[in-house]
């Protein structure tokens, strides 16, 4: 019947613009890119060590801005990582079922706080509070936004890692508990090792997260760019640093306004190779089981 | 044996204190936000636009500006994320055109919120015209939540017994008959739970906002999308500069003065509560959701 | 019981049917005989269902499935499977009753109405008359219609199986299936049922597949026996169970295996 045609051709339409979505950000990004590259030689791009964009003397060294972008990511799984494996490990192989059911809940509202909210208690909680321990910490710093930014990955962490635990069989536990291990042995050298695809794909995702993250770290890290791997000093991130250009004035079409595409697809490509690997380990992993 | 039992004592331990990490921030964030931002919350903050002086700043823009833009994302991402949800569960054949669509949704669940700012800037703003507007926004963060209503929708139609499609089919029902006298109404509760958690995620994105252009300091309302005279409903509003609550409280926060603090505080207190109440919503929704239909 | 052969409302011809590459039916062929009961008994995995669901195309709705061969419907000598024919026509005709009790979360009155609705019956009168008229005709009309208007899933397991029936029957079928109706149901709920289909057969042509000798040689006229996708032998039920043709035939009744 021609109606049921058409109404298929319309869902289909409607599937389709997440194709487009893609093919969307591809095209802006890559076309104002190139123009960009235009100006600034791919070389002093990877190389030069100072990035003043909007400076008259500019310089467009991706390395400042992707040092504060990996130096706060790494504080977060410091974080993120450690404390999300313990509570997956602890939840799936340990917790009794109602308080597992009361507590998934939670960490998924921890996930669902606004990040400039994580940003506020990043900047005028948490940066006081270290101030007291780490004397001369300055009041934008890498370390705060990096603890609270981990804290806000937990749940990616754990919910992914805990499902890749309990989707091991029982059989295989069962195995092991028959030879007189402990729970903890069991989870350690038995479920962890069969579920490591799907917790590595957690972790990952963790990474593509803490490298996607924005408000947290423009406002509690600010957003001065700095070649730095300590993260006892500020720094701008590669998304805090768009976030500045974007609150400035931008003309369309100026050096200014293609750099920010031009970090835009530095950050898509890594966040793109994360969710890759993420997603074919998860796949991997679930053919196995 | 004892010993080594110990340690399992010992990880339990660990276990719930990792938990308590991660629980007492959270409490300590919302009873920092409570104590800090709740002597600023009276019905002045609500009905203020934003200042100068902190103490006559509001929020009455941002929450205005945020509840038009909600209604943008939810006409755009609902009918969108349904739609596409529907085709995917009930029409789409296994070919390659599937898998592509099935791998770009999964692909876009992970891209930095940032990059559709960065999108929108480019593609709406300019090549489109769109400007910086709410509808820009609204589009934006429609796209954004996307594959939040995508796979709401997809996991609740999966749950519909497959013998009731039959028993639909058996009695001469087309495809789309079963969709929207079976298909739909079985799993709007799920769905239902999907689109208010992609709102709450929505509600509080800053950074695509900012991209767009949002302006931090908007002291007047977009026009009022009803009108005394004829045709009675403008759309002039959908165009119009706006802000909405993250950035206001991002502004304020930007501020050192101890009182904008305070603003931002209560800001964040409220955009918390917010997002809070719909998680929260949602979650029980789920759980109601379980315990109802038992197929 | 039946000495001379009645009208035929069916004919299968050379029946082959595929999922994907494995042949699942061979080469069927056998007539369906109008108003009366015939069953299609075999062991699990003789292909009984797979048959049975042929006639209404419900594997038109999985992919990769191929049909070869004719089912045609009398008395316009359509055949059934062919590329042209629209499944949805073939469905409004040929009504089924699945295995588990399937209706639909709504109301008892909504499930029975649902096929005259996607019809585009819009008549009130029309659908409340027909309503009532295929409870009664499923013998469920007095136990229900007081509880029109409530859930069907309150109803019990032989109560929702009589309302797929009713639900089959709004739509006056010409043939109506059934894949093994009983199996999910308790003694009493069957014997229901097997009575309901002998006032039934007096109005539809009915097919039924089951499991259960038994059943078969109770409300069947004509029974097929079919064995890994071929139909082994085909007769009147007395006939058959009495002195069957094949020595296969033979061995399965007597339980030899199965």
């Amino acid at each position: 019947m021609l109606r049921e045609r058409a109404i298929e051709l319309l869902l289909f339409g409607a599937a389709f613009v997440s194709v487009l979505t893609t093919v969307g950000i591809v095209y802006i990004l890559v076309k104002e890119s190139v123009v960009f590259f235009q100006h600034v030689p791919l070389a002093d791009f990877f190389t030069d060590r100072q990035w003043t964009p909007l400076f008259d003397d500019a310089h467009f060294g991706i390395v400042v801005l992707l040092s504060g972008t990996l130096t706060s990511s790494a504080v977060a799984l410091g974080v993120a990582i450690p404390l999300g494996t313990i509570i997956a490990i602890y939840l799936s192989e340990f917790a009794p079922f109602r308080l597992r059911e009361a507590v998934k809940p939670v960490l998924e509202m921890l996930g669902g706080v606004p990040t400039i909210v994580y940003g506020y208690f990043a900047l005028l909680f948490l940066t006081p509070l270290l101030q007291r321990f780490i004397p001369g910490l300055p009041g934008f710093n890498l370390l705060s936004a990096g603890i609270v930014m981990g804290i806000m990955i937990i749940p990616y962490v754990s919910s992914i890692s805990e499902d890749a635990m309990r989707a091991v069989p029982m059989a295989l536990r069962e195995g092991s508990y028959a030879m007189g291990a402990t729970r903890l042995q069991t989870a350690l050298k038995v479920v962890v090792p069969a579920a490591f695809s799907g917790i590595a794909s957690a972790y990952i995702l963790g990474i593509s997260r803490a490298v996607g993250e924005t408000m947290i770290l423009a406002v509690a890290a600010g957003m001065q760019p700095n070649l730095t791997f300590n993260p006892l000093e500020p720094a701008a991130t590669i998304t805090a640093f768009i976030v500045q250009v974007a609150l400035g004035d931008l003309p369309h079409g100026s050096v200014g306004y293609q750099t920010i595409f031009a970090a835009g697809l530095t950050l898509m490509v890594l966040t793109l190779a994360c969710n890759l690997a993420g997603h074919y380990l998860r796949k991997r992993f679930r053919e196995a089981y | 044996m004892i010993r080594r039992q110990r340690y399992d004592v010992l990880f339990v331990a660990v276990g719930i204190a990792a938990l308590a990490i991660g629980i007492l921030t959270f409490l300590t964030l919302f009873v920092d936000m409570a104590v800090r931002g709740l002597p600023r919350l009276d019905l002045d903050f609500f009905t203020s636009f934003p200042s100068r002086r902190a103490a006559n700043a509001g929020i009455l823009s941002a929450w205005v500006g945020s509840t038009l833009v909600m209604v943008v994302t939810a006409i755009f991402a609902v009918p969108l994320g349904v739609a596409s949800g529907v085709y995917l569960e009930e029409y789409a054949p296994k070919n390659w055109a599937t898998d592509l669509i099935e791998i770009n949704i999964t692909n876009l669940a992970g891209v930095p919120s940032i990059v559709y700012g960065l999108l929108a800037l480019g593609l709406f703003v300019y090549q489109f015209g769109l400007g910086q507007s709410i509808l820009t926004a609204g589009l934006t963060l429609a796209l954004l939540i996307l594959p939040v209503v995508i796979v709401a929708t997809r996991e609740a139609i999966r749950s519909i017994p497959q013998t009731i499609r039959e028993g639909s089919y058996a009695v001469g029902a087309t495809r789309w008959q079963t969709v929207r006298h079976h298909i739909l109404p079985y799993s709007s509760p799920g769905i239902l739970t999907g689109v208010i958690i992609g709102m709450a995620r929505a509600i509080g994105e800053t950074a695509p906002i900012i991209t767009i252009g949002a302006l931090t300091f908007i002291a007047f309302l977009p026009p009022a999308p009803l009108k005394a005279e004829p045709p009675f409903v403008s759309f002039e509003w959908l165009w119009s500069p706006f802000t909405v609550m993250p950035i206001q409280m991002f502004n304020w926060t930007s501020r050192p003065e101890a009182a904008f603090q305070a603003n931002a505080a209560a800001a964040g207190f409220v955009l918390v509560f917010m997002t809070l109440t719909m998680n929260a919503l949602a979650i029980w929704l789920r759980y109601r959701l379980r315990r109802s239909i038992k197929w | 019981m039946v000495r001379d052969l009645p009208a035929t409302k069916a004919e299968v011809r050379d029946l082959n049917f595929y999922y994907g590459d494995f042949r699942a039916l061979k080469g069927i062929a056998m007539p369906v005989h109008e108003r009366r009961v015939t069953a299609l008994i075999g062991p699990s995995g003789c292909g009984k269902s797979t048959f049975l669901r042929c006639f209404n195309r419900m594997h038109d709705l999985y992919p990769g499935n191929r049909y070869e061969g004719e089912i045609v419907l009398h008395p316009e000598n359509t055949n059934l499977l062919a590329r042209e024919v629209d499944p949805i026509e073939v469905r409004m005709r040929i009504g089924m009753v699945f295995q588990k009790p399937n209706p639909f979360p709504k109301t008892v009155f909504e499930n029975v109405a649902y096929g005259l609705r996607v019809r585009g019956e819009r008549s009130r009168r029309a659908i409340e008359d027909k309503v009532e008229q295929a409870l009664n005709e499923a013998a469920l009309w007095d136990e229900v219609r007081d509880r029109l208007h409530q859930p069907a899933y309150n109803l019990s397991g032989g109560q929702q199986q009589r309302l797929c029936i009713a639900r089959a029957l709004a739509t006056d079928p010409e043939l109506l299936l059934f894949d093994e109706p009983t199996s999910a149901l308790d003694p009493i709920a069957t014997a229901s049922i097997e009575e309901l289909m002998h006032d039934l057969k007096q109005r539809v042509t009915i097919l039924i597949v089951t499991h259960n000798m038994q059943q078969a040689a109770r409300v069947s006229d004509f029974t097929a026996y079919m064995y890994l996708g071929e139909l082994i032998e085909f007769g009147v039920t007395d006939d058959l169970f009495i002195k069957p043709k094949m020595k296969q035939t033979e061995d399965y009744l007597t339980g030899r295996f199965g």
